[in-house]
């Protein structure tokens, strides 16, 4: 056991774990958090996705002690800095049973992070590792289209 | 037309609708919210009979003992059964809601209107609301079968736009599925698997036992069912990994390895023919012989591999075993008959037994969400007053969900010299899809539950009865909706296959219609006729011509590109629910990967309730259908599945999303037709015909990767 800082959704949390357990556990277990979801345990379907310093990345294998001094975001920070990207998600009704969502919804923020304008070789890029068995990805790319329009726009 | 079958065993309207004193109208069906989107249908049919807002509807979560006991949600039933229920439901209520207001009012009820829940009368300045009335009190009436429903002109509701019930908080990360559940005292708890289905459990490793225990870990053995529970899950699942290298199995000669489809077509089966899409308990004709008049014969042989179910999540449950009494939380599609086979296979009495749905990932049948249950209340029983959350690995969903039976269809055709289809054969070959736990305490019932395999007193599992309902199971949608005049049907439930199998979407119907559609476009080939042409010269259905001819209309409205091909399908889903024609446009590309860059529905789900719902399960029905079709087949050999994970079984991913368009044709008024299975079986045919129009081969075995497109081209140079 040791103690970690972890820095999640803005706010600084002391928790006591093994080092080597996946910050996810952590995440869900001791901060209560839902938004990473387990799916794989292996890094190969995207459900656990969060963002750390802005950028995606999986948290069902690295392990915690990786983790201290980053900025952690999950899909329930993401709906103060990110509500245009969930809005845009709920008006394309992009999502069925959901479970894939909160991790597409982490990995768009990323990407538009990156970019306001991404292309469609970027879109598809950024969705690679997020796998969705309801075949929700119409909606997701409906609603990453309606982003990018407001991008271009907010651009010229 | 026959009772609803919901109604039937609760025609009370108590048991269905509550009125509350703070305003809400609450809901208590049985069907349960897979994803798709039945509590946003279901809503918005009660606020439109009821005329109050959306915002006011509530529910009551699927509880054994609490909810109507509405068998399983599956089959594409339950827009038919609890949607026709909640409307006459809601429909009596607000009959009753009138009356009453008319008699508190004293005035003539046909002077009232309804706004919100709030009664008014031109007659008087007084007013009324539901709450008022009916709040926290019961109604004591039974739902009446002709209670007057709205027509549909006078809708506000149904047939619009409204966002999926529970959207913001899925995308918000905030939804609470059964893997969130938390409990004070809570244990996380994990199994310890065997090779495989046959292998028995002959010791652990005292070492390893012992620094089990000592680092906290609880282990609970049962015969050959072994698992471990923790307060710190990520010490649960490291504890299951050491305790899976300790454990030492017995394997014996493990699953028989030999091809499939020969296993299919050579094993002991059960055959009979069909009648009307029923199986009938006599000796199989002979396949009858070529007409003297055939201008065309052809033979086929179509062959499906066995697929996933694949959610995203692996299943889990929640189990609490205090006082002799066991509660489980769920994402099962049936808790009452889950209960009953849970009671059978833990010895308790089904009253001793309480089962609540609670929300999981997508499961598109029956996939490891009940077999979890029990393997949680083992652990429950074992650790009384601990609540206990069990959740499979990746690894036990793939290796351990009951598959979609491998099957193999035999179809033969002719056709005379003007076209005209003048024999048609079809024999399919498959293990069952229907092994839910079911209902009764039989012997059966435990069994169906994966971990009953392995208790130290085991229930082996059974052979399976033919389902022998219309379109039950491996015969669904093998009788044709064509009007082919001289059919040869028969199903073939094969005997001591390998892998464990049970309900997958669409149940046999996604490779039937595979089968007949492919064969369709083989025919009309053959004669020198045009697909679509040929499809409607043998429909009599109005409402299949139409289907059709949309599709077709909008898949047509652009130019094809060089280098792509179209094709198309269709069925009407158990030939009873909705119809859907499916286009798809597609190409090879040098990697010999099919690329999808179109697809176009229609379909005719009758009077439409959610229309982007429905769209969506046209879609998403569509996007899987494509999944399993390119690029899915779970593999095996004598030591076990080796499909057990996404790398060694890959599924469809964004990089190869058509564009779709849904072309949804209303039908005010008419029934609703249960949707969620009706795009599978036309999208595999539509595939493969646009196949055979990108490149000349015809591909009659699934699925269609890059290897089979290489060999086909060998093969035809
Ligand atoms: S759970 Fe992390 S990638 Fe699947
Ligand atoms: S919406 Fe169910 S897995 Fe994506």
């Amino acid at each position: 056991m040791a103690t970690f800082t972890l820095r999640v959704n803005g706010a600084a949390h002391q928790v006591k774990a093994d080092p080597s357990t996946p910050l996810i556990f952590v995440l869900r277990n001791q901060l209560g958090l839902t938004g990473p979801k387990l799916g794989c345990g292996l890094e190969q379907c995207g459900a656990c996705a969060v963002l750390v310093d802005g950028k995606p990345e999986l948290s069902c294998v690295r392990a915690v002690s990786e983790f201290e001094d980053q900025d952690i975001t999950t899909a329930e920070g993401l709906s103060e800095s990110h509500a245009d990207i969930q809005q845009a998600f709920i008006d394309a009704g992009a999502a069925q049973c959901g479970y894939c969502i909160p991790g597409i919804v982490t990995a768009t923020a990323g990407l538009f992070n990156q970019t306001k304008t991404p292309t469609k070789a970027q879109i598809t890029e950024a969705l690679h590792g997020h796998l969705c068995r309801c075949g929700s990805h119409l909606r997701v790319l409906k609603a990453i289209d309606r982003l990018v329009q407001e991008g271009a726009a907010d651009a010229n | 037309m026959p009772i609803n079958p919901s109604l039937k065993g609760h025609p009370g309207l108590d048991e269905w609708l509550s009125v509350t004193s703070d305003g809400h109208i609450v809901i208590t069906s049985g069907k349960v919210d897979i994803g798709q989107r039945i509590s946003t249908s279901l809503a918005v049919i009660a606020a439109e009979e009821l005329d109050v807002d959306l915002s006011r509807i509530d529910f009551i979560r699927t509880e054994t003992g609490l909810s109507p006991d509405e068998g399983v949600t599956s089959g594409s039933n339950s827009m038919e059964q609890s949607g026709e229920a909640v409307r006459l439901a809601t429909a009596t209520a607000r009959g009753r809601l009138l009356a009453l207001a008319a008699e508190a009012l004293e005035v003539d009820e046909s002077t009232l209107e309804i706004d919100d829940g709030l009664i008014q009368s031109r007659e008087t300045n007084r007013s009324m609301t539901y709450w008022d009335l009916q709040g926290d009190k019961p109604f004591d009436i039974d739902i009446d079968l002709n209670a007057k429903i709205k027509s549909p002109d006078t809708y506000r509701l149904v047939g619009k736009p409204v966002d999926a019930r529970g959207i913001k908080d899925i995308v918000g990360g905030t939804m609470v599925y059964v893997h969130d559940m938390k409990m004070p005292g809570l244990l996380h708890a994990r199994v310890v698997r065997p090779p495989h289905y046959k292998a028995t459990l002959n010791s652990v490793d005292d070492g390893a036992m012992h620094r089990a225990v000592d680092a906290g870990t609880k282990v609970v053995r049962d015969g050959s069912f072994l698992a471990v529970a923790h307060a710190d899950e990520y010490a649960a699942l490291t504890a299951a990994k050491r305790l899976n290298v300790a454990a030492d199995w017995h394997t014996g000669p493990g699953l028989d390895g030999r091809n499939i489809f020969d296993q299919l077509t050579s094993n002991k089966r059960l055959s009979m023919p069909l009648e009307n899409g029923v199986p009938v308990e006599t000796p199989v004709p002979d396949a009858p012989a070529i007409p003297g008049n055939a201008a065309v014969t052809l033979q086929a042989r179509f062959e499906r591999p066995y697929h996933m179910h694949g959610s995203i999540a692996p299943s889990a449950a929640m189990a609490l075993f205090e006082d002799g009494a066991l509660t489980v939380w769920t994402h099962s599609q049936g808790v009452y008959v889950l209960r009953a086979s849970m009671a059978g296979a833990l010895g308790m009495i089904e009253e001793k037994l309480t089962i609540k749905h609670m929300p999981g990932s997508g499961c598109y049948g029956h996939n490891g969400a009940d077999d979890v249950a029990l393997d949680a209340a083992l652990v429950a029983r074992a650790l009384p007053g601990t609540p206990i959350m069990l959740k499979w690995t990746r690894d036990d969903e793939h290796a351990w969900e009951p598959y979609s039976s491998a099957m193999v269809m035999n179809v033969g055709g002719s056709l005379d010299a003007d076209g005209n289809v003048i024999a048609w054969s079809h024999e399919t070959y498959s293990d069952t899809h229907v092994m839910r736990p079911r209902p009764g305490a039989g012997d059966t019932g435990p069994s169906r539950l994966l971990a009953s395999w392995f208790l130290e007193k085991p229930f082996p599992p059974m052979t399976p009865p033919p389902n022998m309902q219309a379109h039950g199971g491996v015969h669904r949608n093998l009788d044709p909706l064509y009007t082919f005049a001289n059919k040869h049907l028969v199903k073939h439930l094969v005997r001591n296959l390998p892998l464990r199998t049970s309900a997958m979407r669409t149940l046999g119907g996604y490779a039937n219609v595979f089968a007949i559609e492919s064969f369709m476009d083989e025919l009309a080939e053959a004669g020198g006729l045009d697909p679509l042409e040929f499809r409607l010269r043998n429909l009599d259905d109005e409402r299949a011509k139409a289907v059709l001819v949309a599709m077709s209309k909008k898949l047509n409205a652009t130019v094809l590109p060089g280098g792509r091909g179209r094709g198309i399908g269709f069925a009407r889903y158990k030939n009873e629910k909705t119809y859907a024609a499916v286009g798809v446009e597609l190409s090879v590309n040098d990697a010999a990967e099919i690329q999808l860059h179109r697809a176009v529905v229609a379909a005719d789900a009758g009077q439409v309730v959610d229309p982007d719902g429905l769209a969506a399960q046209m879609e998403g029905g569509l996007i899987q259908a494509a999944s399993w079709t390119l690029m899915e087949e779970v593999q095996f050999d004598p030591d076990g599945i080796t499909s057990r994970d996404w790398d060694s079984y890959p599924i469809l991913r964004f990089d190869n999303i058509p564009e779709v368009e849904v072309v949804l044709m209303d039908r005010p008024g008419d029934p609703y037709l249960g949707a969620g299975e009706a795009v599978s079986g036309p999208t595999a045919g539509a595939i493969a015909n646009a196949i055979r129009s990108a490149t000349g081969q015809r591909l009659r075995s699934l699925p269609f990767t890059p290897d089979a497109i290489r060999d086909a081209a060998l093969k035809s140079t």
